[in-house]
């Protein structure tokens, strides 16, 4: 098989393929690791040199066959450098893997490399990464989204079969939309969180970003499940089936105003209505919901979410890993001293070591949770938080599934929105109330739009269900995409040398 | 809505040096950014009990037996300083 016949397989059909023998998985993983290493996006911070671990006859046995795995930067990677795309971790090599990569490694799916992120994979743009932004393939002056950019460039590109990804407030969900491939946030405690470098606990979850629906449900499979090592992850209900349905009759779906309307980009509205009209003449019933709280979904996780950050990047203080910054030695005077000795080594650490976003947010949650604030911000959004989730559960009493665009724009150009937090922030508006939530969505591509300053790149539709839902979600989202007919081909060519 | 010297007594309640120009963009941002999230205070919350997780999490045991963990040379040898098999940091007193 040429190496072009090689990167046009999706995932499932590498799998498949292998299986027949047709090709072998050191064919495929040296396919991808040249591809990778010759990555002209900023997609990678790591390339694996080979494929480690078992040998190759041990792994012909695994259900994943050897399809090698991008993984986002935040999480360990045994003896491999694990940064989160911050300063902060540099040269950190940790001791041990996060257990929804090792779950992967043993069904068969060996590490190819690194993705680049936002630094803590606090952004949307990846324009907060350590390592310089992320290139869109669609369009190289424009951003891939963020914070799991590098994962969804990379895929999108055909730089890796498929890719892992975090999602906070729609990580995985909004880039998978601007890069024009699969985006899946499973129900929070559905995978393992061990081993992820932490952002927003009550929030964070892992997920496939993928070059199509049956391949987001593969890696699924092989993802979820408890582990003893995250007392928040729970048993799946049910083993992850790979999607078949051909229709959608009978299906009730819900379309929010709040998250379907004002604010949503002309060109992004056209896609979205266009997928609705394929769901209807696939069988759906198309209903009109309210989420009358959803729009203060972005207030309620603005406030949460950095209040978790701030306590949890509360442990980069220079003394067990990562940078060290010394304060200036001492000069005997009194007031300039204040700065030094250890309390001074933490500040210098944290002052040189993070970039100006998660300083930014830091700030913001050590303000929400501060004596005589905590009520007024920490406390009211965990109030909103309990209506959203009222929210959804009354609209899933009456439809199916929900659907909204993913993101309220198409990629945008590199550094149109880093002036403003606000502007960045904004980008979230349709993904975050399902994260506060906790319920399963998935970002299909849908279409193409303009901008205003031309360009057709890509629209993301965004499906949600009730907790747990993801075979029924992942069943839509697969009849969606072939009556869909979304093409990403263009971005797999010429993206790598 | 946020000052510079609040600005500052956040900054060192979360261990953070700013220099003068980032203590002015602070502000700046962070006021801005508070703007939009004094919204949820328009809403009526009263009788609502907060959410702060939305899995119910039931304290679980296991048979506390002893098993290996981390060895201290493989937990040191990320560390940018150490001593006697410890952390090394500077003097509190410094």
């Amino acid at each position: 098989m040429s190496a072009p016949e090689i990167i046009d397989l999706s995932a499932t059909q590498a799998v498949a393929e292998i299986e027949a023998g047709r090709l072998s998985a050191a064919e495929l993983f040296d396919a991808y690791r040249a591809r990778a290493a010759a990555d002209e996006l900023n997609c990678f911070t790591w390339v694996a040199p080979g494929a480690d671990g078992s040998p190759p006859a041990e792994r012909s046995a695994t259900p994943l066959r050897g399809v090698p795995l991008a993984v986002k930067d935040l999480f360990c990677t045994a003896g491999v450098p694990s940064q989160s795309g911050s300063r902060i971790l540099e040269g950190y090599r940790p001791p041990y893997t996060a257990s929804a990569v090792a779950r992967l490694a043993a069904a068969g799916a060996p590490l190819l490399g690194k993705t680049n992120q936002d630094e803590f994979a606090m952004g949307s743009s990846n324009e907060n990464s350590a390592f310089g932004p992320v290139l869109n393939p669609w369009d190289r002056t424009r951003v891939p989204g963020g914070s799991s950019g590098g994962s969804a460039a990379a895929v999108a590109a055909g730089l890796a079969p498929w890719a892992l990804g975090t999602d906070t407030g729609g990580s995985i969900r909004q880039p998978a939309a601007l890069c024009g491939i699969v985006g899946l946030k499973p129900t929070y405690g559905a995978v393992s969180r061990y081993g992820m470098i932490a952002f927003a606990s009550s929030l964070d979850q892992a997920g496939p970003l993928t070059r199509d629906v049956t391949d987001a449900a593969l890696l699924l499979r092989h993802m979820v499940g408890r582990d003893e090592c995250d007392a928040t992850s729970l048993g799946h209900p049910e083993e992850i089936t790979l999607p078949t349905a051909e229709s959608l009759a009978g299906v009730r779906l819900g379309v929010p105003e709040e998250l379907a309307g004002e604010g949503i980009d002309p060109g992004v509205l056209d896609a979205f209505r266009g997928a609705l009209e394929r769901a209807r003449e696939l069988g759906a019933e198309i209903h009109d919901v309210r989420l009358p709280h959803a729009p203060h979904g972005l207030s309620a996780y603005y406030v949460l979410a950095p209040a978790e950050a701030s306590s949890n990047l509360a442990r980069f203080d220079g003394v067990r890993y990562g940078l060290r910054r010394d304060a200036p030695a001492p000069t005997g005077d009194r007031e300039a001293d204040e700065d030094g000795g250890l309390v001074g080594m933490y500040t210098h650490t944290r002052h040189d070591g993070f970039g100006a976003e998660v300083k930014r947010r830091i700030m913001l949650g050590t303000y929400a949770l501060s004596a005589g604030y905590y009520d007024a911000y920490y406390g009211r959004a965990q109030r909103v938080r309990t209506k959203i989730v009222a929210d959804f559960d009354a609209a899933f009493a009456e439809v199916d599934f929900i659907l909204t665009p993913t993101s309220p724009t198409v990629a945008f150009p590199l550094g149109e929105r880093t002036g403003d937090p606000w502007s960045m922030y904004i980008n979230d508006f349709c993904t975050v109330p399902m994260s506060l939530a906790g319920i399963p969505a998935i970002s299909i591509p849908c279409g193409l739009a303009g901008d205003g300053g031309g360009g057709e790149l890509p629209v993301g539709l965004q499906i949600a269900g009730p907790v747990f839902s993801e075979n029924r979600l992942l069943d839509a989202a697969f009849a969606l995409e072939r009556a869909l007919g979304f093409d990403g081909s263009r971005a797999r060519g010429g993206a790598a040398a | 809505m946020i000052d510079r010297d609040e600005v500052l007594h956040v900054a060192r309640l979360a261990r953070l040096k700013l220099d003068d120009g980032e203590v002015e963009s602070m502000a700046r941002e962070l006021s801005g950014v508070l703007d939009h999230i004094a919204k949820i205070g328009e809403l009526s919350l009263d009788d609502v009990r907060p959410t702060s997780h939305v899995v119910e999490v039931v304290g679980r045991l296991r048979p506390d037996e002893p098993r290996p963990c981390l060895p201290r040379e493989v937990a040191l040898e990320q560390a940018p300083s150490v001593a006697d098999g410890g952390f090394l940091v500077p003097s509190p007193q410094a």
